[in-house]
């Protein structure tokens, strides 16, 4: 996919600059652009390395399997028909607990158990109910604390790089909702049909 | 709101001590990781970084802007976000060098910084998740999964643009 766009953005510039005259400046961005690459990715470590270092102590002292108790009821609820003290319901849980503390590294590795759980339980090539809602979940960004997301704001020079917070939450809420109804939609009208046959 | 960050990072602190954790210990540990992290991206951010620079610097910006700016205007999106609101269900680090790209251009307070901000922070990397998810476990029909996730992917888009206006003006 990428391949593709790549090649795209920088032969339509190429072509672009030769129309607007502008070609000289593009052949300038040759050395400025790689160099302010190179700048900004520095700045970044900094404050990357610093968020990384203090979410790996939020994940080894526990946060993450106390989010994870306190979301297991409402998790419940979508998941009514797994076993609440199965492995596929503790991996989901512990899943999306890992994507609000924006544990992505953590995350991966438990969906993918969530997964093979929910697989051993269905089994087949077709995705069962709450496959599409885990994944669907998963698709949808729960994060709490956008931390990587404000770092990459303060180093840029913003005044208030937590100031998004409230939008963030709110537009992520309205995402994941559309995401679950269409997702929780799709599982009762597939039911609907099943009974009546 | 300034109190936030260093808040956050308090409690986990606080939090890691009560659970005796190695706390020093474990930041290097992670810090690590995030410089892993990073390194293995960089290769993706010098080359989208480049390739959008060249669409700046050659006027071809301003080509697609006007082109896309119609559609983008209707729903009250701006066009600076465009981008890297296509990128974004594909490539976690390509939509990462278009924020930055978005926060040189315009400043991250700017109206289009802010909304960029809001719709990384509120979307995912949708198709490279069900890809991953799915094929784990060879699954082959993934049913309606596709459908509500794009459609997550379009009310983040449009949220991101409503929310900022609503709250930061």
């Amino acid at each position: 996919m990428l391949n593709f766009i790549w090649c795209f953005i920088v032969i339509f510039s190429v072509i672009c600059s030769i129309f607007t005259g502008k070609a000289d400046d593009l052949s300038k961005a040759f050395t400025d652009s790689t160099a302010d690459a190179m700048t900004l990715l520095i700045t970044l470590a900094g404050i990357i390395g610093l968020w990384s270092g203090l979410m790996k102590i939020a994940e080894r002292s526990g946060l993450n399997a106390l989010l994870a108790k306190l979301f297991a009821p409402l998790l419940h609820r979508l998941f009514p028909r797994l076993d609440r003290e199965g492995a596929a319901f503790e991996a989901i849980t512990m899943n999306i607990s890992a994507n609000l503390l924006g544990l992505g590294n953590t995350a991966t590795p438990l969906g993918l158990r969530a997964m093979k759980e929910l697989h051993a339980l269905h089994g087949g090539e077709e995705a069962s109910d709450e496959m599409v809602l885990f994944v669907v979940m998963n698709t949808a960004s729960l994060q709490l604390m956008p931390t990587t997301l404000a770092a990459l704001r303060q180093s840029s020079g913003s005044a208030a790089p937590f100031e998004i917070l409230v939008p963030v939450w709110l537009s992520s809420a309205g995402a994941l909702a559309v995401a679950l109804t269409i997702a929780v939609t799709g599982n009762r009208l597939r039911e609907r049909k099943r009974r009546r046959l | 709101m300034s109190l936030i960050m260093p808040a956050f990072a308090a409690v986990i602190l606080i939090y890691g001590l009560i659970k005796r954790v190695p706390v020093f210990d474990t930041f290097l540990e992670g810090a690590r990781e995030g410089f892993l992290t990073l390194w293995q991206i960089a290769p993706t951010i010098l080359g989208l970084l480049f390739a959008v620079s060249l669409l700046r610097t050659g006027g071809a910006t301003e080509v697609l802007c006007r082109l896309l700016s119609p559609v983008a205007q209707a729903v009250g999106f701006p066009a600076e976000v465009v981008p890297m609101a296509m990128l974004r269900p594909v490539s976690g680090s390509g939509a990462t060098a278009l924020l930055l790209s978005v926060f040189r251009d315009c400043g991250p307070d700017s109206f289009a910084g802010r909304v960029a901000s809001v719709l990384a922070g509120s979307s995912e990397t949708t198709f490279f998740a069900v890809t991953m998810y799915f094929g784990s476990v060879g699954i082959r029909n993934v049913r309606h999964t596709l459908l509500a996730a794009i459609a997550a992917d379009l009310t983040a888009m449009v949220l991101s643009a409503v929310t900022t206006r609503l709250f930061l003006g």
